[in-house]
């Protein structure tokens, strides 16, 4: 078992014990349901939406070369820099360099889970740079050094008592636990940071390549601060953030707001093209675009998962599954938790250290039927699943279900395995529950049934109508 | 019609009331039910385990089971899924594909068999208690099957449906559940809960495999409540 599967283990065994956060979580992502279906609600045909936008993003992601040197040349035109990184260590690179050259002492960050995956805030600290993290969830979650516990939600596991504890040992300021009080102590703090900060960093939502736009929703102005005050701004975003047209966002802006956070629309969304303009009054004066591959060129080759890359980054695959649930985010270890993270961690990552994320679902489905861009989540892990046994069986269970296909299929080793399981099981209370027992894994927490005194096919022979009972 | 019915490994060695209740139902239809002697399992668990080479010699058993079969009802969407959505992709070029095709296009999980292809909603039956319907994800989205059963129901003298707050997944998963039997069991406490809030009596599924799941949750918690599969019901007169 890799580490991480180890760990995962152990922290699933832990938050799963945790009734606490299971209450806490149901009842936050109960309530998002219902706001989302009211949303939902207001599309007058949803699931034409969602086949719509699937088709947008297959069209972008098949044209991707081309969409993305659109998106280039348009910025370019604005006097925006474009940088191409491959790995996270390039793009980890460029943003370090160009802070260096701006003898940058702090910078401001908006959300972007581009910067948690290439460990962005890291690499600035480690130049001697002050991050500061400016949606409050993200702000939240640094002043706890965790990492966002959801990819829309990064502080959903705190309680509002947790968040002010954490204001008063860190802020020294924290009047109560009312959630309007600690959001002006944050306003307070951020506000001087936005004015002394010389760099801002954003994530996207979107980029339009037909207008070489870089399209960001949020909900708190705390990402339209980050790019218009300091007076560089560094926009980082995965490749497969791009949308072939302006009007595309007609769509996909109500969209990613109703699954994403059960609103109509977001408070605040912005387009950004390239730097302060002659005239303008405001915005940055250099502004530069990374755009990061990290491996998602690997799901672009792979034909059978690329719609993978169909994904904005809404999180309602993760609010509805069962698994992340009861697990919580934190326990993934990844960047990006729940549905969408078992599926692209093993193809970005690593198979065989992240297959178990893979495996660790129940395959339910409710991830796929929420996508709003239709990706074929759960199948993808069914997939996951066949590509890692393929390249690394583990043993005792291919010969197990090589085993098992001539025991099923013949009638004397069926009745043997029936009889055997019948004794089995009068044996059984003698070690049921206990380590000893071969169904520890079921019977620690459950019973299990009985094998039948006649099974159907015993009980089928014996009809009268049987070919076998009639002279 | 002659009616083909496909008896998962564990509800043949388990639950042999559901099958013997499809048998009594489709009989008192007026149908022909055949049965393949030879036992078979869809091969589901080694399929969602990855193994998908080491599935293929025991599906293509089943399939050679099913070819000539004019309609096949199953007893457990899941296994139905199986059959109906994942051979067609398991098979896919290989030698087995357009069989793989035909036995799905006529494969049924039991409750849309009476109701889709038979068009049968009323069976007459009477079950004098308030239950819960607990929807097996195979069924509700690989298969698409949300109003039959509840058609079905509908039609029961005495029975009183209460729906759930939440169509959320009992947590058994298969293989998932020795895997990962932390995870499993705490989704089926949600689900036990949820069911617990209506206060029924008994909670009906159209799947065995979620109902062992549920039943052997309740059970070791000293619940009173029970399960039953839909068949069941449907047998009662």
């Amino acid at each position: 078992m890799s580490s991480a599967a180890t760990r995962f283990r152990e922290d699933a065994v832990r938050l799963t014990a945790d009734l606490r956060h299971r209450q806490l979580i149901q009842t936050a992502l109960s309530k998002y349901e219902v706001k989302r279906d009211e949303k939902k609600a207001l599309f007058q045909d949803w699931e034409g939406a969602r086949a719509l936008a699937a088709q947008i993003k297959r069209e972008a992601v098949a044209h991707l070369d081309t969409c993305l040197e659109q998106l280039t040349t348009r910025l370019e035109a604005r006097g925006a820099k474009v940088h191409w990184a491959s790995t996270g260590a390039q793009a980890r690179e460029i943003i370090v360099d160009i802070v260096r050259a701006k003898n940058a002492r702090m910078v401001v960050k908006s959300k972007a889970m581009t910067g948690e995956e290439i460990h962005l805030n890291e690499a600035l600290q480690e130049a001697g740079v002050e991050v500061v993290e400016s949606d409050l969830g993200e702000f939240i979650v640094q002043l706890r050094n965790e990492p966002p516990y959801h990819i829309v939600f990064p502080a959903m596991h705190l309680t509002r008592g947790e968040i002010r504890q954490v204001f008063q040992e860190k802020l020294h300021d924290a009047p109560s636990d009312n959630p309007e009080e600690l959001t002006m102590v944050a306003r307070r703090v951020l506000r001087q940071k936005y004015v002394q900060a010389d760099v801002g960093i954003t994530g996207a939502n979107f980029a339009v390549a037909e207008t070489g736009m870089i399209s960001i929703t949020e909900n708190e102005g705390n990402a339209r601060l980050t790019a218009a005050l300091p007076r560089t701004m560094i926009t980082l975003l995965g490749i497969e953030k791009v949308v072939p047209r302006l009007e595309d966002l007609a769509l996909f802006l109500p969209m990613l707001a109703t699954v994403g956070a059960g609103q109509l629309i977001s408070g605040y969304n912005t387009l950004y093209g390239g730097p302060r303009q002659p005239g303008e009054a405001d915005g940055p004066e250099e502004f530069h675009v990374v755009l990061l591959d990290n491996n998602r060129t690997a799901l672009l080759a792979n034909g059978e998962m690329r719609d993978a890359l169909h994904c904005i980054r809404c999180g309602s695959c993760l609010n509805v599954c069962p698994i992340y649930r009861n697990v919580g985010g934190h326990t993934y270890g990844t960047t990006y938790s729940g549905p969408i993270g078992a599926v692209i961690t093993p193809n970005l990552k690593g198979l065989q250290e992240w297959k178990h994320l893979s495996y660790a679902s129940s395959l339910c489905g409710a991830c796929t039927e929420a996508c709003p861009v239709k990706i074929d989540l759960h199948h993808h892990l069914l997939r996951n699943r066949r590509n890692s046994a393929a390249a690394k069986p583990v043993w005792w269970q291919r010969i197990a279900f090589k085993l098992f296909s001539p025991v099923a299929g013949s009638r004397t080793l069926w009745s043997l395995v029936t009889k055997l399981g019948r004794m089995g099981q009068r044996l059984h209370p003698l070690v049921k529950g206990t380590r000893l027992d071969p169904a520890y894994a079921w019977t620690k927490t459950r019973e299990l049934p009985p094998i039948a005194s006649e099974t159907f096919r015993e009980w089928w022979r014996r009809r009268p109508s049987h070919p076998a009972n009639k002279n | 019609m002659t009616v083909t019915l496909f008896i998962p490994c564990f509800v043949d060695l388990m639950y042999p009331r559901v099958a013997i209740s499809m048998v009594t139902i489709l009989e008192r239809l007026g149908h022909k039910v055949v049965c393949p002697e030879e036992p078979a399992c869809c091969a589901q668990p080694a399929f969602n385990t990855g193994y998908w080479d080491e599935s293929r010699p025991m599906a293509e058993k089943l399939l050679h089971q099913l070819k000539d079969a004019e309609v096949v009802a199953v007893a457990s969407g899941s296994c139905g899924a199986m059959i109906k959505v994942f051979y067609p992709e398991l098979f896919a070029g290989t030698p087995h594909e357009n069989l793989a095709r035909q036995v799905s296009a006529r494969c049924y999980e039991f409750s849309d068999f009476l109701v889709r292809r038979l068009g049968v909603t009323d069976l007459g039956a009477r079950f004098d208690a308030r239950v819960t319907f607990h929807d097996g994800c195979h069924s509700l989205r690989e298969m698409r099957i949300y109003d039959a059963p509840r058609q079905l129901m509908a039609k029961v003298k005495g029975l009183q449906l209460v729906e759930m707050s939440q169509t959320v997944c009992c947590g058994f998963g298969g293989t998932f559940s020795a895997k990962f039997p932390m995870i499993s069991t705490a989704m089926g406490e949600v689900k036990c809960q949820n069911a617990l809030e209506t206060k029924a009596d008994y909670i009906v599924s159209n799947d065995s495999s979620c109902l062992m799941h549920i039943q052997g949750l309740l059970d070791r918690q000293g619940k009173s409540m029970k399960t039953i599969h839909l068949a069941e019901i449907l047998a009662t007169t």
